[in-house]
C-alpha cells in the first residue's frame, strides 16, 4: 500500500502545516508554502486541512499508487495525466489501483499540491511531518523525493473504480488565489524605515532565480535605509522582508532561518503568502501598504472560506 | 510605562521585545530571564518564544485569538504584565555549564593558523585563550542547535571568510567576528574553523533535542586526537 516515485520532478517534498514551537532551538517552520491551495487539496479529499501532502515545484513527479486512491491537485496550473486522460485541478479524483499519475510542468504558478485521502505515513518529528531541507528532517529522510522512493499510504478511502473518476463539482480558488492577476502583496511596516519608502511600493520587483523555499530574492530598485544600523542578529519570521547591504530585498518564506542580521523593512501578510508561493523566477510582484487591521480581516476571511469549503464537502459526502 | 524593554510588532502575529541593540552578556541575560518567565506562564496561544542577543520574539496562534478583534491589546497587556512584573534579576537559577572537548588545528581546525596569524599569536596561545573563557550561549539560530557564544577574547576576533566553505563538518568550532560557535551538522558555513568537538549539539531522539540552551555557559577543553585532555 504505497506510492512509488518513478520520476522525482524538480523539487518534490512532503509538507504539512509546519513545525511550530522550536524556533528558540534554531529550528524553522517549514511546511507548505501555499497554505491555501494545500488546505483546499486536503479538504477536497476529506483530510484535515493541515495533513501531510506533496508539494511539487515547477515540474512535478511521476508516481504510481499500488491501491485505489482518492486525490486532489491544487495550486499552480500543472500538467497532470493519468494514462491519456488530462486531470483537472481543484477537484476530487478517484483513481483505480496501479494508476500512474504523470505530472509535467507548471504552466502558471510555481507550486502545486497533491493530496491523498488518508495521507502519507510519515513519522512526525518535533510535531510535524514537514521536510526541513536545511536541517534534514522528515518527510522522507529529510530530503526531496527521488526516483525509486516508496512512501507508505496511511489507511484511507479505497474507491471502487476501473478508471479515473473526476468529481463534477470543483473548488474555485478565486479570489483568494488568481494566477491570472498581477501579484499584489500587502506589506505591514517593518522596524527599519527606508530613506524613501515610496520606492518600495512604486517599483515592480522581479523574482530572482536564486529564490527557494527559504526566500524570494527580489530586484527592481536599490533601497536605502533612513538610518543605517549595525547588523546584530534578531528573530525573523516567514513573511519578513529583509534588506541586505546590496539594496536588493529578500522576502522570507516558510523555510526562513530563525534569526537574521539584516534590517527588516516590512512583513508580507499571511493572506498573501499563497500568492507569493506561486511566483516564478522572472515574474513580478508589487507591494501595497497595509494595516494590521486589514491583515487580520483578510486572514480571517481566508480561514472562513476554507471552513465553508470543508462544510460544503462534508455535506456533499453525506448527501 | 515600561522602561525595561520596547515592544514592537513583528508582522501580524508576532511581537519583538527589545532590551537593547548591542551584543553584551548583561543585556542577553535579561532576554533569557524574560524568556524564562514567559515560558513559565505560557498560555496555549503563545506558540514561539525566540530569544536573540538583545531581543525576544513571541509569536501567537492567530487561530486561537483572531476571533476577538481586541486580541492585540490583550496580548500586549499580558506580555507587559508578565515581562515587567516578574523581572527581578535575583530569582534566576545558576546557569548550566557544559564543558566540551575540542580537537584544535590540523584537519579538525583548518583555519587555526590563519586565526593565529590574524591575531599575531602562536596557535597554542589561540587555543589557550579560546579555552580560558566562559562563554554565554547568546542564542540558538542559523541552524538547528547552532549556539552563538558570547565572550570571545578580543584578540581572537577574526572576520568571516569572504566566500563561505561549501562544507563545514559537524562539530566544527568556529570564530565569526566577535562570536564563536559550533556547527551541529555538516553543511555550508563562513566562520573560521579552529577545531572540532564530538559533542552532539542536536539530536532529535533526545529531549530537549538541543544540547545547549540559550543562557547556558560553555567552556572548551583542548584534547588530543584520541580525546585525551592536553596538559
Amino acid at each position: 500500500m504505497n506510492m512509488e516515485v518513478l520520476e522525482p520532478g524538480l523539487l518534490t517534498t512532503v509538507q504539512d502545516c509546519g513545525r511550530h514551537g522550536y524556533r528558540h532551538l534554531g529550528v524553522g517552520q517549514s511546511g507548505v508554502l501555499d497554505s491555501f491551495s494545500a488546505a483546499v487539496a486536503n479538504i477536497l479529499v476529506g483530510n484535515s486541512p493541515g495533513s501531510p501532502l506533496l508539494e511539487m515545484t515547477l515540474r512535478g513527479p511521476v508516481v504510481r499508487f499500488s491501491v485505489p486512491v482518492r486525490i486532489a491537485i491544487c495550486g499552480a496550473g500543472i500538467d497532470a495525466h493519468c494514462g491519456d486522460l488530462v486531470l483537472p485541478l481543484w477537484r476530487r479524483i478517484d483513481l483505480a489501483a496501479d494508476s500512474t499519475l504523470r505530472f509535467g510542468a507548471c504552466r502558471s504558478g510555481a507550486r502545486a499540491y497533491l493530496a491523498v485521502n488518508g495521507g502519507f505515513e510519515i513519522n512526525p518529528l518535533l510535531g510535524s511531518a514537514s521536510t526541513d531541507l536545511r536541517a534534514g528532517f522528515p518527510g522522507l529522510a529529510g530530503r526531496q523525493l527521488l526516483a525509486g522512493d516508496r512512501i507508505r499510504l496511511a489507511d484511507g478511502i479505497r474507491p471502487d473504480c476501473a478508471e479515473p473518476r473526476i468529481a463534477r463539482s470543483w473548488a474555485n480558488p478565486s479570489p483568494e488565489l488568481d494566477l491570472k492577476q498581477p501579484a499584489l502583496v500587502r506589506l505591514l511596516p517593518g522596524s527599519d524605515q527606508l530613506a524613501d519608502g515610496d520606492v518600495l511600493h512604486a517599483a515592480a520587483w522581479t523574482i530572482g532565480s536564486a529564490s527557494n523555499r527559504q526566500g524570494l530574492r527580489l530586484s527592481g530598485a536599490s533601497l536605502r535605509l533612513r538610518k543605517p544600523r549595525e547588523a546584530i542578529s534578531e528573530p525573523v519570521m516567514p513573511g519578513t522582508l529583509q534588506l541586505p547591504a546590496d539594496g536588493n530585498p529578500i522576502l522570507l518564506l516558510a523555510d526562513a532561518q530563525t534569526h537574521g542580521g539584516y534590517p527588516r523593512i516590512g512583513h508580507a501578510i499571511r493572506a498573501d503568502w499563497p500568492r507569493l508561493a506561486q511566483l516564478r523566477p522572472g515574474e513580478r510582484v508589487y507591494f501595497v501598504p497595509c494595516t494590521l487591521e486589514q491583515a487580520a480581516s483578510l486572514w480571517r476571511s481566508q480561514q472562513q472560506g476554507l471552513a465553508r469549503l470543508a462544510i460544503a464537502v462534508s455535506q456533499a459526502d453525506q448527501a | 510605562m515600561n522602561t525595561r524593554f520596547a515592544l514592537e510588532p513583528l508582522g501580524e502575529d508576532a511581537f519583538l521585545l527589545r532590551f537593547g541593540s548591542r551584543i553584551d552578556a548583561a543585556t542577553n541575560a535579561r532576554v533569557h530571564e524574560c524568556a524564562g518567565v514567559l515560558e513559565q506562564h505560557r498560555p496555549s496561544w503563545l506558540i514561539e518564544i525566540v530569544p536573540a542577543f538583545a531581543t525576544l520574539a513571541v509569536q501567537v496562534d492567530l487561530s486561537q485569538l483572531a476571533h476577538d478583534e481586541t486580541w492585540r491589546e490583550r496580548v500586549q497587556a499580558w506580555l507587559l504584565a508578565h515581562a515587567e512584573g516578574e523581572l527581578s534579576g535575583a530569582t534566576s537559577a545558576p546557569a548550566t555549564v557544559h564543558t566540551l572537548p575540542v580537537r584544535y588545528g590540523g584537519e579538525f581546525g583548518p583555519d587555526l593558523d590563519a586565526v593565529a596569524r590574524h591575531a599575531g599569536l602562536g596557535p597554542e596561545e589561540v587555543i589557550r585563550r579560546h579555552c580560558a573563557a566562559r562563554y554565554q550561549v547568546g542564542m540558538l539560530g542559523f541552524a538547528a542547535g547552532f549556539p552563538y557564544l558570547i565572550g570571545l577574547h578580543e584578540s581572537l576576533i577574526t572576520p568571516r571568510h569572504a566566500t563561505p566553505r561549501t562544507e563545514v563538518m559537524a562539530g566544527s568550532v568556529g570564530i565569526g567576528g566577535e562570536q564563536t560557535g559550533i556547527y551541529p551538522r555538516t553543511g555550508p558555513g563562513g566562520w573560521q574553523i579552529i577545531g572540532r568537538t564530538d559533542a552532539r549539539l542536536f539530536d532529535v531522539q533526545r529531549e530537549p533535542p538541543a544540547l545547549l540552551a540559550a543562557g547556558d555557559v560553555v567552556v572548551f577543553r583542548a584534547v588530543d586526537e584520541y580525546g585525551k585532555p592536553l596538559a
